[in-house]
């Protein structure tokens, strides 16, 4: 699978994406930690949408989209949606967006959306506490994403290291696949 | 003198000759040919558990665990090609997503072979659903700990505490995904009357299931003990 500069007021830059569903940011912290590689990236790509940059909407057509954390409520189930639709290459970043990582350990419980919130809000000291009902509902189970959405491909790690991440965007941009054997590593 | 035939045979092209008796696995390892494994461990008795260490020999459809098969007099195995990857990648995935098995919060993150097996193999992500189980965590020993959500059961700790400590406290109940490593007669750790305490058995867990409490995995895993002490014992 190769990218190609897309249009939309881009030049002849790779429209990229990044999006932080449940995760910490730590990915978010590690594809900046590629320091001055970032400066050759920037020469390719342009970041269009992410919490790097101040865009309400995810745009249309998007050559690479990295998505960090897993989608834990039906916001970001819809939006996970969303993005595929308006996305060329859509690449899992870190443990919580490739495998659940810590935001899916709640799985272990039967309902555990209500067992985390009630744990998360209500305790024996504050029996007056209620479960706050204004932030998005959260789904029975948390997934990873290609469990909702066609992945292409992961870049595992918490975080995965800045080298392997400028590694797969290199690959990618020079229109080549990204090997992980000996790459791929969990936590 | 005892004489010991000698059988050869081909592994990956190359002519090997080995002593009779010997398995594919330490056939190809003595000669340079790592074949990957997690239940298998020198100085115990071969598994055959995790079906990582599958190799073809021409001439049969099926796939042979290379751990328990016996070498052959021209007998021409193949350790690796693209079906055999595909089936190691697979079983990874499988045992990835049987249990729990969250590297970043787990005690053995970074000296966990099956860590290191999906790092090695490049598996990426686990196309099966994972199963998030909520199978007991035993911490009543002194200072050993079990987190069966974690255990792959390999079985390396019932058979290092069997065979090399001789005490045989764990063994398994149950069966299929609900196979439990036990103490005793599924007692808790810490009433079990029969171990000693060794820590063998935490030292070759393959995987952050069991622990020492207050110590870290680079502390805890010598893999090796196994066939260190069966060394040793052959020189008395």
């Amino acid at each position: 699978m190769s990218i190609t500069p897309t249009s939309n007021n881009s030049g002849s830059k790779v429209r990229v994406a990044t999006v932080w569903l449940s995760g910490c940011s730590g990915c978010h912290m590690s594809f900046l930690d590629q320091d001055e590689r970032i400066v050759d990236l920037a020469k390719k790509i342009q970041v269009v949408y992410g919490p790097l940059v101040d865009a309400k909407d995810f745009p249309e057509n998007i050559a690479v989209t990295l998505i960090e954390g897993s989608v834990a409520n039906v916001e970001q189930l819809e939006l996970l949606k969303e993005i595929r639709g308006k996305t060329h290459v859509l690449i899992s970043l870190g443990d919580c967006a490739v495998t659940g990582n810590v935001t899916a350990l709640r799985n272990s419980w039967e309902n555990s959306d209500q067992v985390v919130l009630e744990r998360a809000y209500k305790s024996p000291e504050n029996l007056q506490a209620t479960v706050p009902n204004m932030v998005p509902k959260l789904l029975i189970k948390t997934k990873p994403l290609h469990e909702i959405v066609k992945i292409d491909f992961y870049i595992p790690g918490c975080p995965p290291s800045a080298d392997l991440i400028n590694y797969v965007l290199t690959e990618l941009l020079a229109g080549k696949t990204p090997n992980m054997e000996g790459k791929a590593k969990y936590g | 003198m005892t004489e010991i035939s000698v059988v050869s045979l081909k592994i990956d092209g190359v002519q090997v000759s080995v002593p009779e008796g010997t398995t594919i696995l330490k056939a190809a390892k003595d000669n340079g040919i790592l074949i990957p494994t997690l239940c298998d461990l020198e100085g115990l008795t071969p598994y055959g558990g995790c079906r990582l260490c599958l190799v073809e020999v021409t001439g049969s459809p099926k796939l042979f665990t290379a751990c328990t098969t016996q070498v052959n007099p021209g007998m021409e195995v193949t350790t690796n090609s693209v079906r055999l990857k595909n089936y190691r990648k697979m079983a990874v995935q499988l045992l990835m997503s049987e249990r729990v098995h969250m590297c970043a919060v787990c005690v053995a993150n970074d000296h966990c072979e099956l860590q290191a097996l999906a790092n090695q193999l490049g598996v990426d992500h686990v196309s099966f659903e994972r199963h998030f189980t909520r199978e007991t965590i035993d911490s009543s020993h002194d200072f050993l700990v079990i987190d069966r959500n974690r255990c792959i059961l390999c079985t390396r700790c019932i058979r290092v505490c069997d065979k090399i400590e001789g005490v045989h406290t764990l063994d398994l109940k149950q069966r299929s995904k609900d196979t439990e490593v036990i103490m005793d007669l599924d007692e808790s750790w810490g009433d079990s009357c029969s171990c000693t305490g060794c820590r063998k058995c935490a030292k070759v867990c393959p995987v952050g299931a069991i622990y020492i409490e207050g110590e870290s995995a680079t502390q805890t895993k010598h893999r090796d003990v196994a066939e260190f002490i069966t060394e040793r014992r052959k020189r008395k």
